[in-house]
């Protein structure tokens, strides 16, 4: 396709523009950030978006796509998935998420990206046009996928995540911020018959030996947490003497890539992506960042109600997990997942959506929808599957809506693209257009024609 | 005894009960969209359409801008299962059985129900080639065990190939004691064939042994009667076409060995369940009359669902099979207008299509259509009420009926849970001032 599509824009412009630069004529475009323009065009050149207006004036010998009655929107951003990383779920060798070790700042999820992924094809078919991926969420020993515990031990921090481009040649190609946040989990208070809060098994080795009989209860596992909480700050602080002996040329100074790796965060310049979900876990988290003077994102909060206010008052963004889920608890709203994005919203609290895992990217855009459907007026649904999270993640002077500027990740769709129905027509991915097909298309076709 | 006899009176117009709900959009099923009313009486539905007059007295349920469509049946549960869903010790486990496990205070049946589900077929895990004998319930949420079960419902047995029940077969790890686990056949898929084979070797044995007691009792003789073998006599049953088969399995080899199994012993595959692969066969599973209960979208989970495409319910439908959705999870079973409403999208199914793999496909997968699955007069009065047009992402459930009762309205929820957290509010102060009270007794140390 993408030589078809080179071939194609070469014959066009006769090899004077490449095939990032067309013009989308006469659509109804959603920038998200503004109100919606009807029957204007969109001028692409070198895949970013050079001009949107009624009476742009073609280039000569331009390639021109007609969309008149369709709309174009910003291509949707999922703000916590694994991919690159993560194939088949139940098969550890396609799985690089979840390295060992307690704190693995220095590793990057971008260099273990694998473009051919099958992933990136499904999820593009269904305007998902960029995503952040992590090196884990919380579980360690290869393969944390779905949130399962692995063979290693406790693990904090996970690694860099990456905000990547659903397409490209090579990772480099597809990448929009490198190290775009560091992942921690932090720990949580355990509770009777249930998990960590933050995602840890319960079968999870606490770091810090814990004496005298289990009769001991919640004593020992506020010790426990409070210690794993100091051995946390040890890790900063430690990161914090590198940084100053770094600075003062200190003698005898070695490099070491754990603390490099953390010199970009404790400068502010990139977040640390915290798994919390329970309000204690989160109040102790965002103490944590005050106390470090880090920027925090929060991950997969479920417990809003108590930790909101806090959360607006010190301007920290939420990364809410799937809308369409279960309760934590028995005694819950039955739809109180569904309910959180119109609770931050209410409270707010600056929030994206993520769908925490693999297989159901593809169906972010109606994990939105039902958070319409649960409260959430329309509007703020689309921004956070597009420059919400780019406001997030740092990078709203480049993806997360039309305008001036920014690359070219445009869907032009039949109708509202939160709605299954409807239909993209077009994908690009920095100007470049997407072939709107998968292995699962071809699978489809061929056995729909099987004689 | 006359204020038990006043109770009973007083109970006694629930059950002739006359329920109409007005002004709706209604989705049918099988006869297309209704603008109008549905009216009920004694839990059935005795008429569908814009001219219904409303008898005096009937409860009245405004749906004005609202869409109604048929209470949803989930072809494939786990949930009200109380404790483990595998007889795993063994291969053929035919002899166990759901109904006697099932737990209707599973707060997943509340949640289903919630989503619009009415009706689900509850079945064992997939760890065994023949796993065990299931049940279908209706959700009367707050009924017991006895007052869940779909009477009259055709009773099911689930049957499973491929990695699951050959897993036992290749154990990792070790147990408890630090041993490495046993191996139990059959650790391939050539085992599960055999075990299926085996097992219906010795139903059809059985089956002789039977008929020749039978026949020798009919002949006024009185021979002893065989000795009744509880795991064969459902497969007798099987083999009777008086016990649905539900065939948990992926891969296009399995199904196709499954459905020579079936013709070779002489019984139905009513539904393969999952069939993520049903696609690539889907003459062979139609030419058998065999049905498919899948997924919309799952994918990438294992191996054997790496050519599961979205598609497989359309191009099995487009051939002839008769398909449904399921959700095999307590999450994805909240939800099932949603995953209908995607083959809409992926494959290009109409609407009453669409629609029915939620609601009339299940049914007749689980042999109760004459009951339930479409909104025509005569079938039990299983609705749900929607805010919005239903095959779609933002829409959400505001009441569900089973036989006319509403057993889910959202308002009521909302406010009883409210009120719920108060009380929990208030007991957790209660307790905190127990305990500055009494300081709690030093335990023993050991």
């Amino acid at each position: 396709m993408k030589l078809a599509g080179l071939l194609m824009g070469c014959a066009l412009a006769g090899g004077a523009a490449s095939n990032d630069t067309f013009l989308i004529r006469d659509a109804d475009v959603y920038p998200v950030t503004g109100p919606v323009m009807t029957g204007v065009s969109v001028l692409v050149q070198d895949g970013r978006i050079a001009d949107i207006g009624a009476k742009l004036v073609a280039p000569k010998g331009i390639r021109i796509v007609e969309a008149k009655g369709l709309r174009v929107y910003p291509g949707m951003i999922d703000s916590a998935t694994e991919l690159g990383l993560a194939e088949i779920e139940s098969v550890r060798e396609t799985e690089d998420t979840g390295e060992l070790g307690a704190f693995m700042p220095q590793l990057r999820a971008l260099a273990a990206v694998n473009p051919a992924s099958e992933h990136f094809p499904v999820v593009r078919v269904n305007g998902i046009t960029s995503v952040m991926t992590f090196p884990s969420f919380g579980s360690t020993g290869g393969g944390g996928g779905g949130g399962r515990g692995g063979g290693g031990e406790r693990q904090f921090i996970s690694g860099q995540a990456a905000l990547i481009h659903t397409d490209g040649w090579t990772w480099d190609d597809m990448a929009i911020k490198p190290g775009a946040a560091l992942q921690l989990t932090f720990p949580s208070m355990p509770r009777a018959g249930r998990g960590g809060g933050g995602g840890f098994p319960e079968t999870t080795p606490a770091p810090v030996a814990v004496t005298g009989a289990a009769a001991g209860g919640a004593n020992q596992a506020r010790q426990a947490y409070e210690a794993q909480i100091v051995t946390i700050n040890q890790f900063f602080d430690d990161a914090r003497q590198y940084q100053k002996a770094k600075a003062a040329k200190a003698p005898g100074f070695r490099t070491n890539l754990k603390f490099e790796a953390m010199l970009p965060v404790l400068d502010g310049k990139v977040p640390v992506a915290v798994s919390a979900s329970r309000a204690g876990a989160i109040h102790d988290a965002v103490s944590f960042a005050t106390k470090q003077g880090i920027k925090i994102v929060i991950l997969e909060p479920r417990d809003l109600t108590k930790a909101a206010p806090e959360l607006k008052e010190k301007n920290i963004p939420v990364i809410l997990g799937r809308v369409l889920a279960l309760p934590e608890n028995e005694d819950d709203a039955y739809d109180s997942a569904s309910t959180l994005p119109a609770e931050a919203y209410k409270a707010g609290v600056k929030f994206a959506l993520g769908t925490f895992g693999n297989q159901f990217v593809r169906n972010l855009p109606y994990e939105a929808a039902a958070a319409v459907a649960y409260g959430l007026p329309y509007d703020e649904a689309l921004k956070a599957v597009t420059i919400n999270p780019a406001q997030i993640w740092g990078v709203a002077d480049q993806v997360g809506s039309v305008e001036k500027g920014k690359w070219a990740d445009l869907m032009i769709t039949n109708g509202d693209p939160l709605e299954i129905q409807t239909q993209i027509a077009h994908l690009y991915i920095k100007g470049r257009e997407v072939e709107l097909t998968n292995r699962q298309i071809q699978l489809y076709q061929k056995y729909l024609n099987r004689p | 005894m006359r204020i038990i006899f006043a109770a009973l009176l007083g109970l006694a117009p629930l059950g002739a009960q006359t329920v109409a709900i007005q002004n709706a959009t209604i989705l049918t099923v099988t006869k297309g969209t209704v603008k109008g009313s549905i009216l009920v009486r004694d839990g059935k539905i005795v008429e569908v359409g814009d001219k219904v007059l409303v008898p005096q007295g009937a409860t009245v349920i405004d749906a004005t801008g609202q869409y109604v469509i048929p209470g949803m049946v989930d072809c494939h549960s786990h949930i009200a299962v109380d404790g483990g869903v595998n007889e795993g010790s063994i291969s053929d486990s035919s002899m166990v059985d759901i109904r006697d496990v099932l737990n209707p205070e599973d707060i997943a049946i509340y949640r289903a129900l919630a989503g619009g589900v009415t009706s689900a077929h509850i079945l064992h895990g997939s760890a065994n080639s023949v796993g065990g004998q299931t049940v279908t319930v209706k959700f009367r949420w707050g009924k017991d065990a006895q007052g869940m079960i779909f009477a009259g419902a055709p009773p099911g047995i689930k049957f499973a190939l491929g990695e699951n029940p050959k897993r036992a077969g290749n154990p990792s790890g070790r147990t408890a004691s630090g041993a490495a686990p046993i191996a139990r056949f059959p650790a391939t898929r050539m085992g599960v064939e055999d075990t299926i084979r085996e097992a219906f070797t010795d139903a059809k044995a059985y089956q002789a042994e039977w008929s020749e007691y039978r026949a020798k009792v009919a002949r006024g003789e009185h021979p002893i009667p065989p000795r009744k073998d509880l795991r064969l006599e459902p497969l007798v049953e099987v083999l009777e076409g008086k016990r649905l088969v539900h065939c948990h399995g992926y891969r296009q080899d399995e199904l196709l060995m499954m459905l020579h199994v079936a013709k070779d012993f002489g019984f139905k595959i009513t539904a393969f369940v999952h069939g993520l692969e049903g696609y690539k066969i889907a003459s062979e599973i139609a030419a058998q009359g065999a049905g498919v209960t899948t997924f919309s979208d799952w994918w990438d989970f294992k191996i054997e669902v790496v050519d599961a495409i979205p598609y497989n319910a359309a191009i099995l439908q487009k051939k002839g099979v008769l398909v449904s959705l399921n959700s095999d999870d307590a999450e994805l079973m909240r939800h099932l207008n949603i995953e209908a409403a995607k083959l809409m999208k992926y494959g290009g199914l109409s609407e009453s299509d669409a629609l029915a793999t939620v609601t009339l496909n299940p049914a007749k997968q689980l042999g109760i259509d004459k009951r339930v699955g479409s909104i025509e007069a005569g079938k039990d009065a299983d609705l749900v009420v929607y805010d919005k047009y239903p095959l779609s992402g933002s829409a959400k459930v505001l009441k569900v009926l089973i036989d006319g009762t509403v057993y889910f309205d959202r308002d009521k929820a909302l406010a009883d849970n409210a009120a719920a957290q108060r009380e929990r509010q208030r007991l957790i102060e209660k307790e905190k001032q127990n305990q500055q009270r009494q300081p709690p007794a030093r335990r023993p140390t050991v």
